[in-house]
């Protein structure tokens, strides 16, 4: 141990949107708070600055954000018997890295789960009978209620500032918002943003079909803005480069808009940047953890760093490799269904209709990456499970995020994908096409999780984590079942041609084209230690002075975006540290 | 109001403000004065590509993005400079990926880049490989086939009827991705000479500020692109 830095009251991995989350609400208690961030600084100025951060070939293809799998990677594989090989280069799911983290190049889409999806096993149960459920299924209640974590939503969509028209204000339902949200106690903090012809196409065909669409809720201003924290956001430009980007237009909600900046001037938080976490560090009797031990890249040595109190939270993958590193609760075995740490890994099935019509001008370079309207009249608590033979549900979209033409360009299929058809494709097409999309959920079974591989090593010489996932019969129903329902909507809409792009019986987990980021589970939240690694208070079962964010606390994925859930429950979190923790620190539960 | 002679006016002050606000944000950039026209294709020193590497490069994109017809070609955006300097750079050494052994080159194609390869030692050792495939099958490298007989041949190569060995089966894919990179990136990097590309297609490039157009439902949008370095067309 080449370093020891000085005690601190709390020390937190990674310093995205928990990370800073954290960081103000502990800050505030007075204590010494330390962020630890394995990536570089950045900020709005210098590093978000128009116009070099809107260049498409760094960014939106070189992925010039996100953090390179020459650093930190995982290995995949789609079943037990399977070799997992390293997911080499980005495709699938982009990784963020820095101060910031996934918070500066999402797409500001932010939702609260439905209703049933807090307590879905029981709500299965009770409504379906067990039987519907598959065997292999591992879904389970959240150990806290829709109820006790409203406040807590309401606390994080008005720090990171949501536009969008509520549905359901206590009970009341509001014309134009989504009458299927759980009832909310307050509007969004900003009106809704102004959609783009596509979001308003099929905002009048699904209303003509019986549907009941609303704007996107996201973290786009839409007007001036100021937050609890006196932070402060401009109203978006619609410049389309949200997702892969940072904003340059204060406009976006991230950690860097909403909070890093009023938690840099308090004497009592410090950041180290370039400082990566290698593992949690336990007392002798395993009952409580002493810090942690970083690499700093900077130095080139290792640092322990003691802290009373740690925190995770860091990506959802990254907080699962951790504790697994660290030794901390048990590795969870598939063969035997035992164990907990790496249990119901989930991820997001996507699909959808590309409409191309010849002679109507989209303008798909207008756009922010929550543009448009949804509906959730196919959300999971408006699913017959037992009718419709799986479990699940989706939102649908429709609202161009970008036109940036390296890596969006839809075209009829059949158009050539290069030669004098191609070139003949592009100059049709550019700028008349749309597309709708089903954002639909993932449940969680015995032979999707997440554990270290046997053989790749990272440049710490710690063993990669293992991601073992493809795509259950459950799911490929749930996605077909949304093609059936959005194929007349589409048509009602008389394209010229269009074109379904759903996944099929037998489909197999491609690691190549970008689905989604949204890994959820591998450390869950739960009433028992034997299903859960955390309990209510995303508090560990084993060592009670560490706390775990992250979307790798969902028991299952919603079928959300999930940063909406990620922030609320941080909020949540940190209540109970502070009130009822720190007087007395102890196992919660 | 009428502008009087050889004072500034207040329209003319106008004017200029209108134009500024046009082009939203290029402000600092706002110079973009006349580039002198680049060196000629033929006359340009490779980076990283061998002679037969950059005829190759050079006759694979005139096909993959043509000339003829409507829209400009891979050749007058200049995408040969474009993948000679990617692949000069990080992106040809995959630096950023983690390229750390056991391999399995063989493995489906769905689980991504497993060669041991980066992309300048794919391309570097496919030309020959092609090249030789060519020789073979048409009786000339691919630079000198006809344009008809390229296109079968890159159809081949595409199609993989060579059984070109694992390591180097990503080949066709990233040669075609790297040339609309290069066709439709920032000119910056080399490629989209003129904006070419962003011209043709509608595109405005790093305008980056819509707000007037939003509510503009189903209007072509009217203005030309700018480039990040200020280049305005």
């Amino acid at each position: 141990m080449a370093r020891t830095e000085k005690k601190k009251d709390v020390v937190l991995v990674g310093f995205g949107w928990t990370g800073a989350i954290m960081g103000i609400e502990l800050a505030n208690e007075g204590l010494e708070v330390l962020a630890l961030e394995r990536g570089h600084d950045q900020d709005t100025v210098p590093n978000f600055q128009y116009p070099e951060m809107i260049d498409e070939l760094k960014y939106g293809i070189r992925y010039g954000m996100m953090e390179k799998p020459a650093n930190t990677t995982v290995t995949i594989r789609r079943s037990l018997d399977e070799e997992a090989l390293p997911y080499r280069s980005l495709g699938t799911f982009l990784l963020g890295t820095g101060v910031g983290g996934a918070g500066t190049h999402w797409n500001g889409l932010n939702w609260r789960p439905m209703q049933s999806e807090y307590k879905l096993k029981s709500y299965i149960t009770e409504k379906f009978g067990a039987g519907v459920m598959t065997e292999d299924m591992t879904i389970q209640d959240y150990p806290m209620t829709y109820e006790e974590l409203e406040p807590h939503f309401d606390r994080f969509e008005k720090v990171a500032g949501i536009s969008g028209t509520a549905g359901n204000v206590n009970g009341k339902i509001i014309e134009g918002g989504n009458p299927f949200e759980a009832p909310r106690s307050d509007e969004y903090p900003m009106p809704a943003m102004p959609s783009t012809w596509d979001g308003v196409k099929f905002r009048d065909a699904a209303k003509a079909a019986g549907y009941h669409p609303f704007p996107s809720p996201g973290g786009i201003a839409s007007k001036d803005y100021k937050n609890e924290y006196n932070m402060q956001m401009g109203p978006c430009n619609h410049c389309g480069f949200c997702e892969r980007y940072g904003c340059y237009n204060y406009s976006k909600s991230s950690p860097q808009t909403a909070i890093i900046d009023a938690l840099k001037r308090k004497k009592n938080f410090e950041y180290r940047v370039n400082s990566e976490v290698l593992r949690v560090e336990k007392s002798t009797d395993g009952k409580t953890v002493t810090g942690v031990t970083y690499f700093d890249h900077k130095t080139g040595e290792e640092v322990f760093q003691p802290a009373d109190l740690v925190i995770l939270t860091a990506f959802a993958l990254n907080n699962v490799h951790l504790m697994l590193v660290s030794g901390i609760g048990q590795p969870y075995d598939p063969n035997t269904n035992e164990g907990v740490v790496g249990r119901n890994y989930a991820y997001q099935i996507t699909g959808g209709y590309t409409l191309f019509f010849k002679d109507e001008n989209f303008n798909p370079f207008i756009g922010t990456g929550a543009n448009g309207f949804c509906i959730d009249d196919f959300g999971i608590d408006n699913i017959d499970f037992a009718k419709e033979g799986f479990i699940g549900g989706a939102y649908w979209r429709a609202g161009q995020t970008n036109g940036q033409p390296g890596h969006t360009m839809p075209l009829p299929a059949g158009t050539p994908s290069w030669g004098a058809g191609w070139k003949k494709g592009i100059g049709e097409w550019y700028g008349h096409a749309m597309s709708i999309g089903a954002h639909g959920s993932v449940m969680s079974y015995r032979g999707h999780y997440l554990d270290l591989d046997p053989t790749y090593k990272d440049r710490h010489d710690r063993p990669m984590l293992r991601m073992t996932y493809n795509w259950h019969p459950n799911e490929i129903r749930q996605t077909q079942f949304m093609k059936q329902k959005m194929e007349p909507v589409a048509k009602s809409m008389n394209p010229t041609t269009m074109q379904e792009g759903f996944k099929k019986e037998g489909a197999m987990f491609d690691v190549r084209p970008y689905q989604t980021t949204h890994n959820t589970g591998g450390t869950v939240t739960g009433d028992d230690p034997k299903t859960s690694v955390l309990n209510r208070y995303l508090q560990s079962w084993d060592c009670h002075n560490l706390f775990v964010m992250g979307a790798n606390t969902f028991p299952q994925n919603t079928q959300y975006n999930p940063t909406g859930m990620v922030g609320g429950l941080a909020y949540w979190a940190a209540e109970h540290i502070r009130k009822d923790y720190l007087p007395n620190p102890r196992p919660l539960v | 109001m009428r502008d009087l002679p050889g004072l500034p006016s207040r329209r003319g002050f106008l004017k200029a403000s209108a134009a500024t606000a046009a082009i939203a944000g290029i402000a600092s950039h706002a110079k973009a004065e006349q580039k002198p026209e680049p060196v000629a294709l033929t006359e340009y020193k490779p980076d990283c590509l061998k002679p037969s590497e950059w005829a190759f490069v050079m006759a694979a994109v005139a096909r993959l993005i043509p000339s003829d017809g409507e829209g400009p070609g891979a050749i007058e955006t200049r995408v040969p400079v474009f993948i000679d300097k990617q692949l000069a750079g990080d992106y040809g050494k995959a630096s950023d990926w983690y390229m750390v052994g056991p391999y399995q080159p063989a493995a489906s194609p769905l689980r991504g880049w497993q060669t041991p390869l980066n992309p300048l030692e794919t391309y570097q050792q496919a030309i020959p490989v092609f090249d030789e495939w060519c020789k073979q099958t048409h009786g000339k490298i691919f630079a000198e086939l006809d344009p008809a007989t390229q296109d079968k041949a890159l159809t081949s190569l595409q199609k993989d009827e060579m059984k070109i060995k694992p390591e180097l089966r990503e080949f066709f894919s990233i040669l075609l991705a790297n040339t609309k990179e290069g066709y439709f990136s920032d000119p910056m990097y080399g490629g989209n000479h003129g904006m070419a590309a962003w011209k043709y297609i509608g595109f405005p490039g790093a305008r980056g500020s819509y707000k007037e157009w939003v509510g503009k439902h189903n209007v072509k949008y009217p203005l030309g692109p700018v480039s990040i370095s200020g280049e305005r067309g």
